[in-house]
């Protein structure tokens, strides 16, 4: 039984925004369901009541006093972006089905 | 009293007696990685003009006696996922071609306090993602014990500059073996250390959960003076521990009386492991003995899914890190793109290679809707019954010592189109990410037999958290009782 | 709601406040506004590779104000998430917001509105959840006709969003339930709230139902409505345009909606085909949120006297109405100007109906918050001492007002600067009302035929000789003598 198709494939690329030709897609299918088939592995073990470890530090976020310091100059804010206007990046025209969230 | 093996206090007593110059080592580590270098296609980026300015200075330091540290001149290479403000910062991605860092790594900008040289940028697998430096948009690093074979990874590129004396000390980066394994493979000493000890601030992000910097070197005792000037709590990074700067050089005494070493069973008995290998690691383990430390058996039961829960946690974090390359700030941005959705897919697609993206989709798919807990929530399950582990196993030990590798290095492409056996050569390393533990390789000798023969074969060294002095400290108290550092390419040195 | 009474209206409010920190969330830039595109920007902001989060002390501080001023209960613990999506806008491709361990949940607020009948009604609004998150940039679509241009000058800013239960029932109450946060969130300067700058943006998910149904509507969200008057107008929209849809028979499509004020119309941002994937998970780079419990009990002993105390406590000590009291505290601005005045003399309660009605009215024309105006306390206690020793009549103190809430200046000086004083000399009072009584017979006759309101009749004729400047209530006193002949 596989554990993941071609349309989950698909679904996920267009969520991760990459484009994937035929052959790609078909590759990566039959990749992730091994990979997938693998971590079948992890069923193996009872988690019940196991808390998930989200990180290894044992310890509270530090908090950063509210003083502003250095910023990047605006030129050299946007000196690598591939396209620029001003100071501000340029993109191309945001469609209408493309609004955010 | 420092460890007799350190080449940093080697070339520091040369430096200060006048016998050779930090311009002298930055002008042969830049002809040798141009030489030796380029053969193995081991750096992504030389800086010519600005180490060779950065030696003048140091040289001018030196002469009048007013050395900022140790490290003061000797020159040092980068992984190319480590940020150095005016230089660029590719992570061996088509997707950073041209990224040039307006800012310094917390890492680098202390070794550059100290005064060490940066002299260039190592390549790696993309993005860190790989156990084999092959997924490089630059080609794939040569081992330089065999060029046939793979230097491991990703910090492949970082651990073959310090095997091929190109440069005495290099930093990497480890999410789950990325400094061990190659060093391992390379023979060669990298060490990860405890979760939080080296601020990530300036690492590029591949799971910023497991990430660290840490040194590369012939002995433990050069990584120790490394580690001890790029360590210590860094407010720019919210999981930097809040301890003060190590200091282990100093404590490197060579004593293993009284230490009690543990051996994990699960780390010994893994199937398809190389025999050859497994005996050099026995004979390492016998050495430790003799020189008055103690073995005990310890068990670590849920180390066959390590893998597994790694696997997951990283993707996941790195399908978000890797989200912000869009073509829209900085780096590759695909021509004549109608609209944002085509931008973003089509930047994303041509700038990232295959394994990042096979990545990207897992992580994707593992925290999608309906899938989050079947996969990631419970691979952090398995993460914590993983912790649990190496709690027990260190309450009847005071370190850990395994193999770093199931098997010396592998030849160039072997693995290139199964990803799940390349990603299970990290059995042995993701651990100790996943619990956040210090660890370090050593090399341990050579295979005696079969067809990896001749090749580096790597100890693996891993404590407790914050036990970072302890690992290094049993480290090079092996390095003192054995010659196998000295062994080199072509032939000891 | 009267327009649509076969249907119940069901309204829940999500408010994003701009916290009032002079740093961004999770990086040292500063907050700014109006600035020239990607001039206060960090690696942090712009998500340069190898950048990471560091907290910022005081947003937690100002949040947790903010949680325990709405009754909240604020969690020692609690998770930075990423929300994963792509927008220009949005430089890591993740907003790191808090999703499943909010920072405060369960809160309320007493809100006080009027009913259909006018009267003064206060209902209890749940709050379900306060979490802090970081504000998106600005995507810039005027400047050309193929380019959009991003300024990431507001990435990063700190944000907590509230969101309510869908306890409201009609544009009013929803309207009343901002005014009201606003007034506590700018009283615990958790926020400045500036609506025009967008520090107070408010969306609101709308649905109707059958009365009696117990079962929701679908509904549908409007999203960024950034001033009172726009919200009420953007939901009574809504109601009718989803009545006329129920009406008609059709389904109610989930969609995210904008807001036209000029048109005062809505338009459709997206239809929500598919529930959105945002994949949220705990952001590796940051670790919980721990605030000591001790901590969160001295941030509420130091917190400022709220609305709904004040209120209790103004009505009490100066006598005022209930309604006057509310109106009062329903701006912090307004309440301590009513305090400052009496303090400098004014009498409470004529300063209290003074400035729940003219001034109010003034502003709301205007758009303004009394401190944005000239008008001071003491200006505005003399103003009234005029009204209350006779010397100004309350028509010509009106006709003053605005001048006063303008340009400023001292009441006394512009009244005898304009001749606005009241007419108060008696004898030519008594010279003005035997001219009226001369000219109008008819009048007198049929005062004293009985018709008491022909006295009303004489009276405004007084007063218009006076052009409005005597004491009415002494004119009446004045004609009342002559005409009963004593």
């Amino acid at each position: 039984m596989s554990r993941i198709d071609r349309e989950d494939v698909e679904r996920v690329a267009r969520l991760a925004r990459l484009r994937l030709s035929d052959e790609e897609a078909a590759e990566m299918t039959a990749d992730l369901d091994r990979i997938l088939g693998y971590v079948d592995l992890l069923e193996e073990v009872s988690t019940e009541g196991v808390e998930p470890t989200a990180h290894v530090i044992p310890l509270a976020t530090p908090l950063r006093d509210d003083v502003p310091a250095e910023e990047l100059p605006p030129e050299v804010a946007v000196a690598n972006a591939p396209a620029s206007e001003g100071t501000a990046f340029a993109v191309p025209k945001v469609l209408d089905d493309e609004a955010e969230g | 009293m420092p460890s007799p093996l350190g080449e940093v206090a080697r070339l520091r007593e040369a430096l200060t007696s006048g016998e050779t110059t930090s311009s002298r080592l930055v002008d042969a580590a830049l002809a040798a990685a141009e030489a030796v270098g380029e053969d193995l296609s081991v750096f992504t980026h030389l800086r010519h003009e600005a180490a060779r300015e950065a030696a003048a200075a140091a040289d001018a330091r030196l002469s009048a006696g007013r050395a900022r540290s140790v490290l003061d001149g000797l020159p040092i290479a980068l992984k190319d996922n480590i940020v150095q403000a005016g230089e660029p910062a590719g992570c061996a991605s088509r997707i950073l071609e041209g990224y040039v860092s307006p800012f310094d790594a917390t890492a680098v900008a202390r070794l550059l306090e100290a005064g060490a040289i940066p002299i260039g940028r190592t390549n790696m697998d993309e993005f860190a993602m790989g156990s084999s430096t092959e997924n490089s948009v630059h080609g794939p690093t040569r081992n330089p014990w065999d060029r046939d074979r793979s230097p491991g990874g990703s910090s492949g590129g970082s651990a073959a500059a310090v095997a091929a004396d190109i440069v005495p000390l290099a930093l990497g980066s480890d999410t789950g073996g990325s400094i061990r394994q190659p060093a391992s493979l390379c023979g060669v000493v990298g060490m990860k250390p405890t979760y939080g000890r080296v601020s990530r601030w300036g690492l590029v992000a591949f799971a910023s959960s497991l990430d660290q910097i840490g040194p590369f070197a012939h002995t433990a005792a050069d990584c120790a003076v490394l580690l001890d000037a790029m360590s210590g709590h860094d407010a720019h990074d919210s999981t930097s521990l809040p301890e003060p700067p190590l200091q282990t050089a100093a404590g490197l005494n060579g004593d293993l009386s009284g230490r009690v070493i543990g051996l994990p069973r699960e780390y010994y008995e893994a199937e398809g492991a190389d025999a050859s290998s497994l005996e050099c690691v026995h004979a390492a383990v016998a050495a430790l003995e003799g020189a008055g430390a103690k073995t005990v058996p310890v068990s670590l039961p849920h180390t066959r899914y390590a893998i597994a829960a790694y696997y997951l946690i990283a993707n996941a974090e790195a399908s978000s890190n890797l989200a912000r390359f869009d073509g829209v700030r900085y780096g590759h941005r695909a021509a004549g793109a109608s609209g944002l959705t085509d931008l973003y897919e089509r930047s994303r697609s041509e700038g990232f290679g295959a394994e990042v993206k096979r990545r990207i989709l897992l992580g994707t798919y593992v925290l999608s809707a309906g899938y989050y807990d079947a996969y990631y929530r419970r691979a952090q399950k398995l993460r914590t019954l993983l912790r649990r582990d190496f709690e027990a196993a260190f309450e009847s030990c005071d370190v850990l010592v395994t193999p770093t590798t199931p098997e010396p290095a592998f030849r160039l492409g072997e693995r290139a189109d199964d990803p799940l056996t390349m990603y299970l050569s990290d059995v042995y390393t993701v651990s100790a990410n996943l619990a956040g533990l210090p660890g370090v390789s050593i090399p341990c000798g050579l295979a005696g037999g079969g067809l990896a023969a001749g090749l580096p074969v790597g100890l693996q060294v891993l404590g407790p958290p914050l036990a970072d002095a302890a690992v290094l400290e049993v480290a090079d108290a092996y390095q003192r009782l054995t010659d196998h550092h000295q062994a080199r390419p072509g032939g000891s040195r | 709601m009267s327009f649509r009474p076969d249907y119940e209206v069901v309204i829940g409010l999500e408010v994003h406040v701009q916290l009032r920190t002079r740093t961004k969330l999770f990086s040292t830039a500063a907050v700014s506004y109006g600035d020239e595109p990607n001039h206060h920007t960090t690696p942090v902001c712009l998500a340069l590779p190898g950048a990471l989060p560091v907290l910022n002390g005081q947003a937690v501080e100002l949040a947790v104000r903010a949680g325990i001023a709405t009754n909240c209960e604020v969690h020692p613990r609690s998770i930075f998430a990423r929300k994963n999506y792509f927008y220009p806008d949005l430089p890591k491709g993740y907003q790191i917001s808090q999703f499943e361990e909010p920072l405060a949940t369960g809160g309320w607020l007493d809100v006080e509105f009027e009913d259909e009948k006018g009267e003064l009604t206060t209902k209890r609004v749940g709050i379900t959840r306060i979490h802090m998150e970081e504000d998106a940039g600005k995507s810039l679509h005027d400047g050309s006709a193929v380019d959009s241009h991003i300024d990431l000058n507001r990435a990063g800013v700190p944000l907590i969003e509230i969101v309510s239960e869908p306890d409201m029932r009609s544009p009013a109450e929803a309207g009343a339930y901002l005014r009201k946060l606003r007034a506590i969130l700018r009283t615990v300067e958790a926020s400045d709230a500036d609506m025009e700058k967008g520090q107070f943006r408010c969306d609101a998910n709308v649905s109707l139902r059958r009365h009696g149904d117990t079962q929701l509507g679908t509904r549908t969200e409007t999203k960024n409505v950034n001033s009172f008057r726009f919200v009420e107008a953007a939901i009574e929209a809504e109601v009718e345009r989803q009545a006329r849809c129920l009406d008609e028979g059709e389904e109610i499509r989930q969609a995210t909606l904008g807001y036209d004020a000029d048109a005062d119309r809505l338009f459709v941002m997206r239809m929500k085909e598919n529930a959105d994937d945002y994949r949220y998970f705990p952001d590796p780079d940051l670790i919980p949120l721990v605030i000591e419990e001790a901590r969160i009990e001295q941030i509420r002993a130091g917190l400022p006297e709220l609305p709904d105390r004040r209120r209790a406590r103004l009505a009490d000590e100066h006598g005022l109405t209930a309604a006057e009291a509310a109106k009062l505290v329903a701006s912090a601005a307004l309440a301590d100007f009513f305090e400052s005045a009496v303090a400098a003399g004014a009498p409470a309660r004529a300063a209290a109906h003074w400035l729940t009605r003219e001034v109010a009215a003034c502003l709301n024309e205007r758009d303004l918050e009394i401190e944005a105006t000239a008008l001071v306390p003491d200006a505005f206690a003399s103003l009234l001492e005029l009204v209350e020793t006779g010397r100004l009549t309350a028509r010509s103190a009106r006709e003053l007002l605005p001048e006063l809430l303008e340009g400023g200046g001292d009441p006394a000086a512009l009244v005898s600067e304009r001749g606005l004083e009241a007419v108060s000399d008696e004898g030519a009072l008594e010279v003005l009302a035997d001219e009226v009584l001369a000219s109008n017979p008819k009048a007198i006759a049929s005062y004293r035929d009985g018709d008491k309101k022909s006295l009303n009749f004489l009276m405004g004729q007084v007063m218009k000789k006076t052009q409005g400047k005597a004491d009415p209530a002494r004119v009446r006193q004045i004609l009342a003598g002559k005409l009963d002949g004593s």
